[in-house]
């Protein structure tokens, strides 16, 4: 206990030395966290929008006009046929092209169908997509506008139609920073976690000092203990200090309860700072600390359902999302804030977590040799 | 105080030989010193004596405890200074000594007795960084820090290498002062004419013994008339006198070549002198000198090649 005392005052002393880490630790993410929100946002707006009018009627223009009041669109250009419209798009000029065929109106009205022709420029997907899908919806009210209006009541019996009405349920403005918040705000604790707890044992390493640690009687347990508890309090300080962040700037409140935040927090960094330690024992210069942790963050991020849903990533992704601490604690922490989970709810979540900090700090703690 | 039997270690797996087949004893109190040049296993061997490395074969003992089955005992009765200052940089000195004693169980005062002759030439910058000092202050410190805990048995690897002829000096005191503490100290350095500081040493070169025993037995063990000499062509000279027939070895020492005669009668000599003379070296010296460990070190070396 003494000596854990000791190895603590002695890496605290070192931490609060060295003012250019502790602002990389303690200042760098809270900066992230004011910045990366408000980047990182899926809701796409002023798509530019290439109208092929055809037809220069009245019924198209009531559609144009409608597409325009959205919101969600520019009316980029409208240029006389298909082949400049894509020139539009191949310039870059243009995210969509709308085309109305000709006698779109005379058409609708005497056969009472038509086609109407939409191409979008896929290269950002997520563009595309979303566009497309805004599009069509208009579309479809359009329609239903039309039929509304055209059919004769009473010739035919009123036609049975389904209307979908959503309402998105724990966050119903569909606000994306609420979604993300809680989820990069677990992203800057594991890199604080990781990759500090791995590069300062790594230090020791390289410059030496860890020779002399190892001719004394310090156990390779106290030795690791006086490495992951610093950290480990550092990254609930950092926490903490981002769900005050998050409440003054984002005005997030947890549903959930706070202490079952805290509590899987607590299980969470021993197995981010285990992966840290492990990646220590297999590193002899921070370099290669540095390159292997980065390697390991960059899969933890794209792979842990932040960015995009996990049920849409193919099989092998999904597995390795599921081998990944990040995606668990990116759960629990949407499931408790936005959503007020409770104990029972994330308790498969805590299990996981714990197998994983039983693993990492087994295998660190075997592989750690005070003997070479 | 120190046995080592057989030792063996070899890295890359079995490709370089660090040490082979060592065998030997340091007694209590002795100053004793692995000398040798760059290479020839000194730090490997005492990572093994220090418990930081595991040998292939062999055994040892240290403090009477064995390297491998009592290691931790080890780790609390032997003092380590590595060659590269291993300290932290980042703490300031009285911090790192703090540091040390407490992760011995012990204190700064209780063992201030030992360390006062050094620590107080450092304490009027406690204070200050251990980056900060400068490379004599390092030492110091680090001397200070491996010895903290009394330790019995000092390891020190190659603690005057890279530092000034005056503090060497100074070193060298201390460690005698250590010496009349009854700490038994091993030394290693390359430099030669530390050699003769030394209780006992061992002469080592590419893992293997040469020779050990005290400085003066290894000198008197030469066994051969040792000759010194110089002209004006110090080069032409040199060719001069490993293509002569009487000549059995010619090596350069500072301003000298030392000579080594197949026939030592004055009669070789003289007639050596005077065809050097005929070859037209001037103002030549040539005179009977004592051969230092450096000679016994070279003679060894090309003893074992050959």
């Amino acid at each position: 206990m003494r000596t854990i005392r000791f190895l603590l005052q002695k890496e605290f002393r070192q931490i609060f030395r060295n003012k250019t880490l502790l602002r990389a630790i303690l200042f760098a993410p809270l900066m992230q966290l004011m910045l990366l929100p408000w980047a990182a946002n899926y809701e796409v707006k002023n798509i530019a929008l290439a109208v092929v009018d055809n037809d220069h009627s009245i019924e198209s223009q009531r559609l144009i006009s409608k597409i325009y009041s959205s919101g969600y669109f520019i009316l980029k250009a409208f240029p006389a046929d298909y082949s400049h419209a894509y020139n539009l798009i191949e310039e870059d000029k243009a995210d969509i092209i709308l085309e109305i065929p000709s006698h779109f109106e005379r058409n609708l009205v005497r056969d009472g169908k038509q086609k109407l022709y939409i191409a979008a420029n896929a290269i950002n997907g997520t563009k595309a997509l979303v566009g497309t899908n805004y599009l069509g919806g208009i579309i479809a009210e359009y329609n239903s506008t039309v039929r509304m209006v055209w059919l004769e009541p009473g010739k035919m019996n009123p036609q049975p139609t389904v209307e979908i009405v959503s309402s998105n349920w724990y966050n119903p403005l569909m606000n994306y920073k609420i979604f993300m918040v809680p989820g990069i705000l677990v992203l800057l604790v594991t890199m604080v976690g990781s990759m500090m707890c791995a590069m300062n044992i790594v230090k020791e390493k390289e410059i030496g000092t860890i020779e002399q640690i190892n001719v004394t009687p310090i156990s390779k347990i106290h030795f690791i203990l006086g490495k992951l508890i610093p950290f480990w309090i550092l990254g609930m300080i950092v926490f903490t200090m981002g769900l005050i962040l998050a409440r003054v700037v984002y005005g997030i409140i947890p549903l959930g309860n706070i202490l079952l935040v805290y509590t899987f927090l607590s299980v969470y960094l021993i197995a981010i700072l285990g992966l840290g330690l492990l990646i220590s024992t297999y590193s002899s210069t921070q370099q290669q600390a540095m390159s292997v942790s980065f390697f390991f963050i960059m899969i933890f991020n794209l792979l842990s359902g932040l960015f995009t849903p996990i049920e849409s990533m193919p099989g092998w992704a999904q597995v390795i999302a599921s081998l990944n601490p990040v995606t668990y604690f990116i759960e629990v922490m949407r499931m408790v804030v936005l959503k007020g989970s409770s104990f029972h709810n994330i308790s498969h979540h805590l299990g996981v977590i714990l197998i994983f900090a039983l693993i990492f700090n087994a295998w660190a703690i075997l592989n750690y040799r005070k003997t070479s | 105080m120190v046995t080592v039997e057989n030792l063996t270690k070899s890295y890359s797996e079995g490709k370089v030989k660090a040490i082979t087949n060592l065998t030997f004893r340091v007694n209590e109190g002795e100053v004793f010193g692995m000398i040798g040049p760059d290479g020839a296993g000194k730090t490997t061997l005492f990572r093994i004596l220090t418990t930081l490395l595991l040998p292939d074969s062999g055994n040892a003992q240290v403090a009477g405890f064995d390297i491998q089955k009592q290691y931790k005992n080890i780790r609390e009765s032997v003092g380590y200074m590595p060659g590269k200052f291993s300290l932290y940089q980042d703490l300031t000195v009285e911090e790192n000594l703090s540091f040390f004693a407490t992760v011995f169980g012990t204190t700064i005062e209780q063992n201030y007795a030992l360390i006062k002759d050094i620590y107080s030439q450092i304490e009027p910058f406690r204070k200050r960084k251990a980056g900060q000092l400068s490379g004599g202050m390092k030492q110091k410190l680090a001397l200070s820090c491996a010895l903290i805990h009394r330790p019995k048995v000092l390891f020190l690897d190659e603690p005057t290498t890279g530092v000034d002829a005056v503090s060497r000096k100074e070193f060298w005191e201390m460690l005698r002062r250590l010496k009349s503490q009854g700490i038994t100290i091993l030394v290693s350095t390359p430099y030669m004419d530390e050699a003769s500081l030394c209780d006992r040493i061992a002469l080592i070169q590419n893992g293997s013994i040469l020779s050990i025993n005290t400085p003066q037995a290894v000198t008197s063990a030469f066994g051969e008339k040792l000759f010194g000499i110089k002209s004006e062509m110090m080069y032409t000279l040199q060719q001069d006198l490993r293509s002569s027939s009487v000549v059995k070895s010619c090596n350069a020492f500072g301003e000298f070549y030392h000579l080594t005669l197949k026939d030592t009668s004055d009669d070789a000599s003289s007639a050596l002198l005077r065809s050097l003379k005929e070859k037209g070296h001037q103002s030549l010296e040539f005179e009977e000198i004592t051969p230092k460990i450096e000679d016994c070190f070279i003679k060894l070396m090309s003893e074992g090649s050959n």
